[in-house]
């Protein structure tokens, strides 16, 4: 890549991510490129695909739930284009690496969310807590419990009490209890694998 | 008329007696019940037939009204109780006899039939094999409903549950549980068969049985009653009565403050109101018999004050407390290991909602992944922790094991969360048990390695709640923890550490503030205190006092306070000029900061470079003004102490003066509790070796309070106020105000104290006044047996007290009277027999009483006779310039005897005596001079005589040229 495109691509980063140096920035645009490379995309799509991105968290970052990691993908892939791009990339990292608590809370949120109707309803909590318990019992016992525990966390988090929970439920119940930030599964890589990812990258 | 006043008699009654069911509940109430009923009756019955006139029939009137409310309490009572009580073999048979009745082919039964696996009874009403129950299970039934297979249910005393049904060979029952833990029978089979549930309700089936219960009321009480006593339910029962009373009576206690926390009706309250009161002061008593046997301790130590300052329910909490600690402190494993147990049973007695929400939630623990786990986690912190119910409940359906599992795991947020819980939960003194049980401190102790500064924190500060008694304390020391607790204190150092950071992040300070925390719970045992200054805890408590958060500096000072104890660690304190900034946290505004820094004086102040410091920095004014607000009693008791400590030096005794603090000390000698008392007789005691003090004292009219407290029991308040009198006789005109008051006769019944250091004090104090009394002679004759027990004292293997008794041996001599009666006692021997010790303090005041002694009659023979002389030449070998002075004046009383001449020349007295004669002190060298004189006299006479003096010894006497050249003639024999 040319200098001078790349010194503007930092440019332009920098002035919408504030948590990363410059040289950061080209550190992650680096790697991002790298990546981009060794996923085999085609060369006019200048992105990472669903599955090249859940192998990298998977890979970099020690993550290992398939569904969450598929719905940290939307949740980076913020033009809905299926593809991350560069400028996604930086953004989502700086939350991954420097997120603020507003920021991850954010985060999450969109996660949880998924379609973007604004809240986290009841059947999508359902989805998401599905494979929580270890099989022992039959299906159905299994199922059952499983929608205990649904009603267990929808009882602390849902404080209007509308069957489902909103933005401001969700930032309440975890600013009361930051526990409760990654509620319905990791969004977040753990905190030594992020250590780990900057060691190597800048 | 006559009707009214029987009718404000009536209300009376009832208002000076509000509680009669609780007063009758709180004995045997079954009888009771039974006996007043038919008296109350039969003395009715009588007035009706002896008279009709009106004012009987309205007294009878009234009586009978008052039995209806008698009756109308009782029953509402029972009500309660029986909704209380656990189940017993009692209330299964009625459940299953009622459900047989109800049993049987049909559409109306509820039940196809209901029976018992085993016919065979046992006496205590079970059914279920002995090793069986042990687990508290009761027996077995099976059961058919209509719509359902058979049923095989066991009923134990904590529920009922499904078990694993009836094996194939039809002998045994597969006694593991297999479905959930229901509160009776009904309950179960209710939730197994509809068709049971519905025909339960048509027949009506609660009512018969509500009515059921009623009726059988007293037999369920008297059941109640006998499962208490019953002693194979608590197999493992100590045989040492005494410990038993005190930990049932901490467990009824800890049981009353638990019903208070459910906050139940007023009516669970008063159940046994009476029985509970007499259960604390039961414990109390036991506590301070401990603490007695415990002896010796008690002076270096400032006692917590006994809860009876604090009113009401703090106080069973206390008591539950303190109760447990001496166990914790005193007593073996089983003891400590049979509380629990037998709780766990009363826990079950009425199970509420909670606990079946948090079996659930445990459940979830158990099975979920991390993110179940982290939400169960979240929602059990919902609970409110703080209360009995939830913290046993927990316990109750395995959760500790879980959450203690939980801190294993390498999830951080399941080992915040489990953290969070376990730090709430660990309050209670049960639960603390089940931990260190389950091996959650090594965990623990792991966790404060963690790079994750929050984790530290809440490990830290569990430890802080479980190391609350001696076997916790060990375990966090031997798994190393002290040295990681005191490296959290480090927070420079913890800075530059390398830690993750992440959203549940805490400051560093707070990090050292838990450190300090969990230090503070753990430096109560002395093994700890010596790892933390050996881990370099102290300077860097010394680092964290100088900060000003009042949260960091209170367990900063109580750990300090603690390891004051030990005098490695006062050493370290010293050379930390720690001092300095404690006195000038004796100025916060923070009650329980002041409070412990001045234990903290307290303990630092037994130095006398410490006491210097204390003045130099200004300390001893803040601690006399403290002294004014005496609404506080656990920092008056402090203070005081400090105040006592810091006045053994003369210097700060004049500044206290100064101060105006001995005219406050003096007010605070009533209505305060002892250990306040203890304190203040102290510092009294101390100051009173100023002459202006003493005066002061007399002119504020202490003498009288003082003297007063000569009656009491308290050993450690006796030894104080004993010192204090005696410092107080040194002044004549106040030893006038002390014989008026017959503190003498006082003083001297002390002597028969149990305790040797209430005696040896008591003696003490009698010195002074012998020396200062008016006709002390006669006053001293006047306590009849009162010489012949000094004398006996003599046999007493206490130094201390021997030394005493022998100064006070040396006052009484001086009156020829009693010198010839305490001769006639049997004194010369018994002071003889102890002249071989090498205890410098023994040894001056023995020979004090001998010389005194040599008085009267024959004594300086029989001190001979009874070889006493050549014991005490050996003392002028000694270091101490008073015991050459005191041994020199025995022997110059001694020499005028002839034998003894020769056996002190013959243990080599005259060199010695000779070297003492260059000595500076007068009295030395006259009483060493004189006795020298004697023995050449003798020999002087002898030599004149030229007449071989005693053929039996094969000695001749040395002469006057010989004694020229003592020097070379000393080895001669």
């Amino acid at each position: 890549m040319e200098q001078r495109v790349l010194k503007k691509l930092v440019k332009s980063i920098s002035s919408m991510v504030k948590s990363f140096k410059k040289s950061e920035i080209e550190c992650l645009i680096r790697i991002f490129h790298s990546l981009v490379k060794r996923a085999d995309v085609r060369l006019d799509n200048t992105g990472l695909d669903r599955n090249a991105f859940q192998a990298i968290l998977h890979s970099v970052f020690g993550m290992t739930d398939d569904m969450l990691m598929n719905r940290v993908f939307f949740a980076f892939d913020k033009d809905n284009d299926n593809y991350i791009n560069v400028k996604e990339w930086v953004k989502g990292l700086s939350v991954f690496l420097r997120g603020t608590f507003e920021e991850k809370l954010k985060f999450c949120f969109e996660v949880y969310c998924l379609n973007g109707d604004g809240y986290i309803s009841r059947e999508k909590i359902f989805d998401m807590l599905k494979n929580g318990l270890h099989q022992q019992s039959p299906e159905e016992a299994t199922d059952e419990r499983i929608k205990e525990l649904v009603d267990i966390a929808l009882n602390k988090m849902d404080y209007d009490n509308d069957g489902k929970i909103s933005f401001s439920d969700f930032e309440k119940a975890v600013k009361e209890d930051r526990l409760l930030l990654e509620v319905f599964g990791p969004c977040f890589p753990e905190a030594k694998n992020c250590l780990d990812f900057e060691a190597l990258a800048f | 008329m006559a009707k009214s006043t029987k009718l404000t008699e009536a209300q009376a009654c009832i208002e000076a007696n509000r509680n009669p069911v609780a007063k009758i509940l709180g004995l045997d109430y079954k009888v009771i019940d039974e006996i007043s009923e038919d008296s109350s009756v039969l003395s009715i019955l009588d007035k009706i037939t002896k008279d009709d006139d009106p004012a009987s029939e309205t007294k009878m009137k009234i009586a009978m009204l008052l039995k209806q409310l008698d009756l109308h309490l009782l029953n509402h009572t029972l009500k309660h109780i029986s909704l209380e009580i656990r189940l017993n073999p009692g209330t299964f048979k009625n459940d299953i006899e009622l459900l047989k009745r109800f049993s049987g082919k049909g559409k109306q039964t509820v039940l196809e039939f209901i029976d018992y696996t085993s016919d065979y009874e046992f006496s205590n009403g079970c059914r279920a094999p002995p090793w069986r129950q042990l687990r508290g299970e009761i027996c077995y039934v099976l059961v058919k409903p209509h719509d359902a297979e058979i049923l095989c249910v066991t009923c134990s005393k904590g529920g009922v549950f499904l078990n694993g049904g009836k094996t194939d060979d039809e002998e045994e029952v597969n006694y593991e549980r297999t479905g959930e833990i229901y509160k009776d029978l009904v309950t179960l089979l209710r939730e197994k068969s509809a068709i049971f549930s519905e025909n339960m309700s048509k027949q009506g089936f609660l009512h018969v049985r509500s009515c059921h219960l009623c009726t059988e009321k007293v037999r369920v009480s008297e059941g109640q009653q006998k499962e208490k006593d019953q002693p194979d339910e608590t197999p493992r029962k100590t045989e040492d009565a005494t410990l038993h009373k005190a930990s049932t009576a901490s467990h009824r206690s800890a049981l009353e403050s638990s019903r208070i926390n459910l906050g139940k009706k007023q009516m669970t309250k008063r159940l046994e109101p009476s029985l509970n009161w007499k259960t604390t002061v039961d414990a109390k008593g036991k506590r301070s018999s401990v603490r007695d046997t415990q002896g010796g301790k008690h002076e270096g130590r400032l006692e917590k004050p006994r809860p009876s300052i604090l009113p009401g329910i703090a106080q069973f909490r206390k008591s539950v407390q303190k109760v447990e600690d001496i166990i914790s402190d005193s007593t073996s494993e089983s003891e400590e290991d049979e509380e629990p147990s037998e709780r766990r049973k009363e826990a079950n007695a009425d199970l509420p909602s909670e606990y079946w929400q948090i079996q659930k939630l445990v459940k979830y623990l158990k099975r979920g992944n991390q993110t179940a786990t982290v939400i169960a986690l979240c929602s059990m912190k919902d609970f409110k922790l703080a209360q009995e119910t939830c913290q046993l409940a927990i316990r109750n359906v395995g959760g500790l094991e879980v959450l203690i599992n939980l801190l294993e795991t390498d999830e951080v947020k399941c080992q915040i969360g489990s953290l969070q819980i376990l730090k709430e939960i660990s309050h209670n003194p049960q639960i603390r048990r089940n931990i260190v049980e389950l091996g959650g401190l090594p965990v623990m102790v792991n966790i404060l390695d963690s790079p994750f500064k929050c984790l530290k924190c809440l490990a830290a500060e569990t430890i802080a709640n479980v190391a609350k008694f001696r076997r916790a304390r060990r375990a966090v020391r031997r798994h190393g923890g002290i040295t990681k607790l005191v490296a959290l204190l480090d927070h420079e150092q913890n800075s530059t550490e390398p830690t993750y950071s992440s959203l549940y992040e805490t400051k560093d300070v707070e990090v050292a503030r838990c450190g300090a925390l969990a230090l503070w719970s753990c430096s109560k045992s002395n093994g700890n205190k010596e790892a933390i200054r050996k881990t370099g805890g102290i300077h860097l408590l010394a680092q964290l006092l100088k900060t000003s958060h009042e949260n960091m500096l209170i367990p900063v000072v109580g750990t300090l306070q603690e390891c004051a104890s030990e005098e490695n660690c006062r050493a370290a304190i010293k050379a930390e000029r720690i001092i300095e900034n404690l006195v000038k946290n004796l100025n916060s505004e923070n009650e329980q900061l002041q409070e412990h820094c001045a234990m903290a004086i307290y303990q630092c102040a037994e130095d006398e470079e410490t006491r210097h410091l204390m003045r130099r920095h200004g300390g001893l004014k803040p601690l006399a003004s403290l002294l004014n607000e005496t609404d506080n009693k656990e920092r008056l008791a402090a203070v005081t102490g400090a105040i006592w400590k810091c006045s053994i030096s003369k210097e700060n005794a004049t500044k206290f003066r100064k101060y105006k603090a001995i005219e406050t000390l003096v007010g605070l000698l009533t209505d305060q509790p002892e250990e306040v008392l203890v304190n203040v007789v102290g510092a009294l005691g101390e100051c009173c070796q100023e002459q202006e003090n003493r005066v002061i004292i007399r002119k504020c009219g202490g003498i009288q309070p003082l003297v007063k407290l000569l009656v009491g029991t308290n050993q450690a308040l006796l030894v104080n106020v004993t010192k204090a009198v005696g410092a107080c006789a040194v002044e004549p005109e106040s030893m006038m105000i002390i014989d008026s008051l017959d503190a003498v006769r006082l003083l001297w019944s002390l002597l028969k104290s149990p305790h040797p250091e209430v005696k040896a004090s008591a003696a003490w104090a009698l010195c002074p006044c012998i020396q200062n009394a008016k006709d002390a002679g006669e006053m001293v004759r006047s306590f009849i047996g009162g010489l012949e027990l000094v004398v006996s004292l003599l046999k007493s293997d206490n130094k201390e007290v021997l030394a005493s008794v022998c100064a006070a041996i040396t006052n009484i001599a001086k009156d020829q009277e009693n010198l010839a009666i305490i001769t006639d006692y049997g004194v010369v021997p018994l002071l003889s027999k102890i002249a071989n010790t090498t205890d410098d303090k023994l040894r001056q005041h023995l020979a004090e009483a001998i010389s005194r002694c040599c008085m009267w009659g024959r004594n300086r023979e029989a001190f001979g006779e009874h070889r006493a002389v050549g014991l005490l030449v050996r003392y002028l070998k000694s270091n101490d310039a008073n015991v050459h002075r005191a041994t020199a004046q025995a022997l110059y009383q001694l020499s005028e005897d002839a034998d003894n001449c020769i056996t002190m020349h013959e243990n080599g007295a005259v060199k010695l005596l000779l070297d003492m004669i260059g000595s500076s002190d007068h009295d030395l060298q006259e009483a060493a001079a004189g006795c020298i004189s004697n023995i050449r006299r003798l020999a002087l006479a002898i030599d004149k005589a030229r007449y071989p003096y005693n053929s039996n010894r094969h000695y001749k006497l040395p002469s006057i040229t010989q004694h020229r050249t003592c020097h070379s003639h000393a080895q001669e024999p």
